[in-house]
């Protein structure tokens, strides 16, 4: 896969889709690909994060620990991104990744993202636009919920 | 400040000899210097214009000697009758005789200057040598206040033109007075007045123009610290240069250095313009003189009361006397300068309470033991005379292990220092024995005590050469009995006073570390290294090292061993895409282009990547192949993106550096290149500088998609083709690739991948190093690889070294010295807690019974150690056994 399929793909994950195509080709090319072995961990939960990684092939499990050992809670297939909120902010891993079979990443480096970030400051604003887009999503669902629990009389 | 010697007093004690030798061999060549002179006229005079040949077949006598003497002594004394000869074979002989004088003469002067030269130069070897040899026995307080810098220059500049002088000092003013007194006679017996006359003006020379060059040599004394002060500043930006950037002060060190340069350049301005003031009066002075004989003279010659014969000998005679009397002026004002340099350079290297030790320990001092240290009144103060130590009262058996604890800056890290010996004890006494520990010869207290602090200096040279350097205390000498250039080396050592060691011999006194030879003593520097815990910094360094096949035949045979076990080890299990191998018959994805036709290793920097287009031979494989369309597509493709992606980036974008294959400074040129492509008019210089772009390359890393099928297939016929059609010349610059063997050019690590380690899979190089190390160890060649790795060069200081090594470095040092006693004070600042406690068990089991005295930075280590001292406001607050004592009493 060479990077022309890689920048399609990164294209069609929302936090990047409304970068332009050079920008998501530099991304993509200062991005580093790595394949993890079937049951590779690729982070734990509550690790400190420092890049996500946008699934190329294969498939990933999302684990959670709870008192009795690990639960997986969801399965995440290519073309998929995991670990995003780490390129925000210094936020823990909130689960433990592991590859259930033989996985093909591309792995995007807070650092080089940030930098990208700093160079570019157009690029910033597309960010922060998808950012209040999902933030407006958030607290439409929220209070949504709030509603809902009211409905129910539980609040 | 001591006194010392004058430059004459220096020069005559150490050149009497030869000064003499020369001045007798310049008197010699004065008789030949004077025939060549005469000879012209007598050939002229003589065959050439006839004289003495005026009657057809008259001979004249040639080599006809004549000593000629006063009457009253002897009259004439003919020392040779000579032969006769017609016109023409006298003038041959004359001719060749004028010839032969000339080479004879010439001779004599080629002999005189080497003389002089080989003089000056033993002069400044030994003046060099004591310069330097003063360094070494500099008092520590001094130390810290010189630059090295400022002594660098001084010890290799300042005092160079002393070299070019000596030859000079004695034989040259002995020799111009000597013609500038005949002159002066000459005039003197011409006309008694005129004589009088020139004479005195000669006086007012010699008086006013040296008093006017007074200021000048000041002015030069001073450009001289200016010059030598510019040295220091610029030691301190090339060793301070990280802190000036960091703090953003380089305009501030540009400022001060504009300053300087500033001053200098006044300096020299001033000079020149009194110089060549002084210069143009000088000539002037000398001008009186003539003009003095034409006014008087002519006067009393028109008056008829001097003889015009006379006044034109006279004035013949005194064009002789300015040369000499100007060059004697020259002379004296560069002995003047010489003379203020050296004394310069004295004053700095004469400071007050320097060491006067021999450079051999006296027989005496090399068997001085002792068992116990005795403290009494030990005190101690900084530079400002507060007090650090007070009164510290004390016995150290040197059996013991001492634990030194207390508050920061309460005396236990100065207690430690006094060991050292750079700080001198303000009150009290420290007993080896019966002698002052201070009064021990550098050498003995090198071999009985040793320090590991926080701080240590190391040398730019190899590990191994760093950890035994604390061993080279054995002086050994160059033997009496070598031949020829030996013989000659230490001839002229003992003629210039410097001592006759020699460097190249072993200097490592093996009988008292209680080892037979170098290889057991390699064996403890390893026990050494795992013991202060750089055991796997080395064996890093190690891997990443070339071994010398030629040497290590057996070494390098267990390393294609664990070739083949790696490999076998990676196909067996999941781990296969962890390496890519080397495989003669498919392209490498991790390797680069350029790696991949090379197929090989080399240490020669042609080979490089970014290189490569350049080799003659690579071009003709290039031709050959018919690849040169196809990568100048490839440069092409990567030319285009990096345009699409880089453009737009700031040009000190750290990307530039880290995925670039063209420098920003480059974009530009590619920008018009990539045009020109596209309108179909590339350039001879277009196509060679795209088709040198994708050699570097990676497609596994860089992931452009470049390596189609069919380009697989030329690359690795050109891999084919290179290594078939290889010019022997280069064949032997070049290793290639192979299962079976040793690759000489590659490191140790390569070696045993034979592959690359892949870019994209997660963990791999981890992964792959524990690997190879399992496989190391199952073949026994761990001190091998460590070995090796003791030849890792640590750099100017040890900066290639992290702190953390450079302490332990520190440490293992002072280990291998199996001292009497060791004190260990701040030598592991940088390391955690956990390694501490580790690192300081081993060494005192290490060193059970034997003296260790270690200042620690928290107390919770202390229980380890047979007796605890405890310091507070610089005094001994308790002396306590340890638990260890403890539970064995």
């Amino acid at each position: 896969m060479s990077i022309h399929s890689e920048v399609d793909l990164l294209r069609k994950i929302p936090l990047f889709a409304s970068i332009d195509t050079a920008k998501l080709k530099l991304l993509a090319f200062t991005s580093e690909r790595l394949t993890f072995a079937s049951g590779a961990v690729l982070f734990r939960e509550g690790e400190r994060g420092d890049s996500a990684y946008l699934i190329l092939s294969g498939k990933v499990e999302v684990n959670l620990n709870s008192p009795q050992g690990p639960v997986t809670v969801a399965t995440i297939k290519e073309h998929n991104i995991v670990g995003e909120m780490a390129l925000l902010g210094d936020i823990p891993r909130t689960a433990t990744i592991v590859a259930t079979e033989p996985v093909e990443t591309l792995r995007i480096r807070k650092d080089q993202f940030f930098q990208l970030l700093r160079d570019l400051p157009q690029m910033t604003l597309e960010i922060m636009r998808e950012l209040a887009v999902r933030l407006n999503h958030a607290n439409r669902e929220l209070s949504a919920a709030h509603a809902k629990l009211r409905d129910a009389g539980l609040n | 400040m001591p006194a010392h010697q004058t430059l004459y007093q220096y020069i005559w004690r150490h050149s009497r000899r030869d000064q003499l030798a020369i001045l007798a061999l310049a008197l010699l060549a004065q008789p030949f210097y004077f025939l060549t002179l005469t000879l012209p006229k007598l050939i002229i005079n003589g065959p050439i214009h006839g004289k003495g040949f005026e009657v057809e077949g008259a001979t004249q006598s040639f080599l006809h000697v004549v000593l000629e003497f006063p009457v009253w002594f002897s009259g004439q004394w003919e020392l040779m009758t000579g032969f006769p000869l017609e016109r023409i074979p006298y003038l041959v002989a004359l001719s060749v005789s004028y010839l032969v004088l000339v080479g004879l003469n010439g001779f004599l002067k080629f002999l005189v200057n080497t003389m002089k030269g080989r003089l000056g130069e033993r002069l400044l070897r030994r003046l060099r040598f004591e310069l330097i040899d003063r360094v070494l026995r500099f008092p520590p307080n001094h130390l810290r206040r010189v630059k090295q810098s400022e002594i660098a220059s001084m010890v290799k500049d300042e005092v160079e033109p002393l070299g070019g002088f000596t030859g000079d000092a004695i034989v040259w003013p002995v020799f111009l007075a000597g013609q500038a007194l005949t002159a002066m006679v000459f005039i003197i017996a011409q006309n008694f007045w005129l004589g009088i006359v020139s004479g005195m003006i000669v006086v007012v020379q010699a008086v006013v123009i040296p008093r006017l060059r007074k200021p000048i040599l000041k002015l030069g004394k001073l450009r001289q610290v200016q010059a030598r002060e510019l040295a220091g500043r610029v030691g301190e930006i090339v060793d301070g240069n990280a802190d000036i950037r960091m703090q953003g002060t380089a305009n501030w060190e540009r400022a001060e250095i504009v300053g300087r340069l500033a001053r200098i350049f006044d300096i020299r301005f001033e000079i020149y313009q009194r110089k060549y003031f002084v210069k143009s009066l000088n000539n002037f002075i000398a001008q009186i003189t003539p003009f003095v004989f034409y006014l008087v003279g002519g006067y009393y010659a028109i008056m008829g009361k001097l003889d015009v014969g006379q006044l034109v000998a006279v004035i013949m005679a005194y064009k002789d006397l300015p040369g000499p009397i100007k060059e004697l002026i020259d002379w004296d004002l560069q002995r003047q300068d010489v003379e203020i340099k050296y004394n310069q350079v004295m004053d700095q290297f004469h400071p007050e309470g320097m060491q006067d030790f021999d450079t051999q320990p006296a027989a005496e001092h090399k068997t001085i033991s002792f068992d116990v240290l005795e403290l009494k009144n030990v005190t101690v103060a900084d530079d400002s005379g507060f007090l650090l130590l007070e009164d510290i009262d004390t016995r150290l058996p040197l059996n013991q292990s001492v634990a030194v604890v207390g508050p920061s800056g309460g005396g236990k890290e100065a207690f430690g220092q006094v060991f050292t010996r750079q700080f001198p004890l303000k009150d009290g006494s420290i007993k080896a024995g019966d002698t002052e520990l201070f009064h021990l010869h550098d050498a003995v207290f090198g071999r009985h005590i040793a320090y590991a602090g926080a701080e240590a200096y190391f040398f730019p040279t190899d590990l191994r050469e760093n950890i035994l350097y604390g061993l080279r205390t054995e002086a050994r000498s160059l033997s009496q009995e070598g031949g020829g250039e030996q013989r000659r080396q230490l001839q002229e050592m003992i003629r210039t006073g410097n001592p006759t060691f020699d460097a190249s011999a072993d200097w490592i006194d093996y009988d008292t570390l209680g080892v037979s030879n170098g290889k057991e003593l390699l064996d403890r520097v390893i026990d050494i290294l795992s013991i202060v815990g750089l055991e796997n910094d080395v064996y890093q360094f190690g891997l990443q090292s070339r071994l010398d096949p030629q040497k290590n035949r057996e070494a390098a045979e267990h390393i294609v061993e664990a070739r083949l076990a790696l490999h076998k080890r990676l196909e067996e299990t999941d781990l296969h895409q962890l390496v890519e191998r080397f495989d003669p018959s498919s392209y490498n994805r991790n390797a680069t282009i350029a790696e991949n036709i090379l197929f090989g290793a080399s240490s020669d920097p042609a080979f490089l990547p970014q290189n490569l287009s350049k080799l003659s031979h690579f071009q003709r494989v290039v031709a050959e192949e018919s690849l040169e369309s196809h990568l100048v597509a490839m440069g092409l493709s990567i030319a285009e993106t990096m345009i699409e992606l880089f453009a737009e980036l700031p040009p000190d974008h750290p990307f530039f550096d880290e995925f670039g294959f063209i420098p920003s400074s480059e974009l530009p040129h590619f920008q018009q290149v990539t045009k020109r492509a596209r309108s179909g008019s590339m350039t001879y210089a277009d196509r060679a500088s795209l088709s040198a772009l994708p050699l570097s390359y990676i497609d596994s890393r860089h992931r452009l998609g470049l390596i189609t099928p069919d380009i697989r297939e030329r690359l690795l016929a050109a891999r084919k083709t290179f290594a078939e059609t290889i010019p022997p010349d280069s064949k032997s610059k070049i290793s290639f690739y192979d299962e079976g063997t040793y690759n000489t050019s590659a490191s140790i690590l390569d070696n045993i991948l034979l592959g690359r380690v892949s870019y994209g899979a997660a963990k791999a190089q981890e992964q792959v190093n524990v690997l190879v190390r399992e496989i190391l160890d199952t073949l026994d060649v761990r001190d091998l690889i460590i070995e090796a790795g003791l030849g890792f060069n640590c750099g100017a200081g040890g900066k290639r070294l992290s702190t953390a090594q450079r302490q332990k470095l520190s440490l293992a040092r002072a280990l291998i010295k199996e001292p009497r006693l060791l004190v260990v004070n701040g030598a592991l600042a940088n390391l955690d807690d956990e390694q501490k406690t580790k690192i300081v068990e081993r060494v005192l089991n290490y060193r059970k019974s034997r003296a260790t005295l270690w200042v620690l930075t928290k107390d919770d280590l202390a229980p380890g150690f047979d007796r605890t001292l405890q310091f507070e406001q610089g005094r001994l607050k308790s002396d306590t056994p340890g638990q260890h004592a403890q539970a064995s009493s």
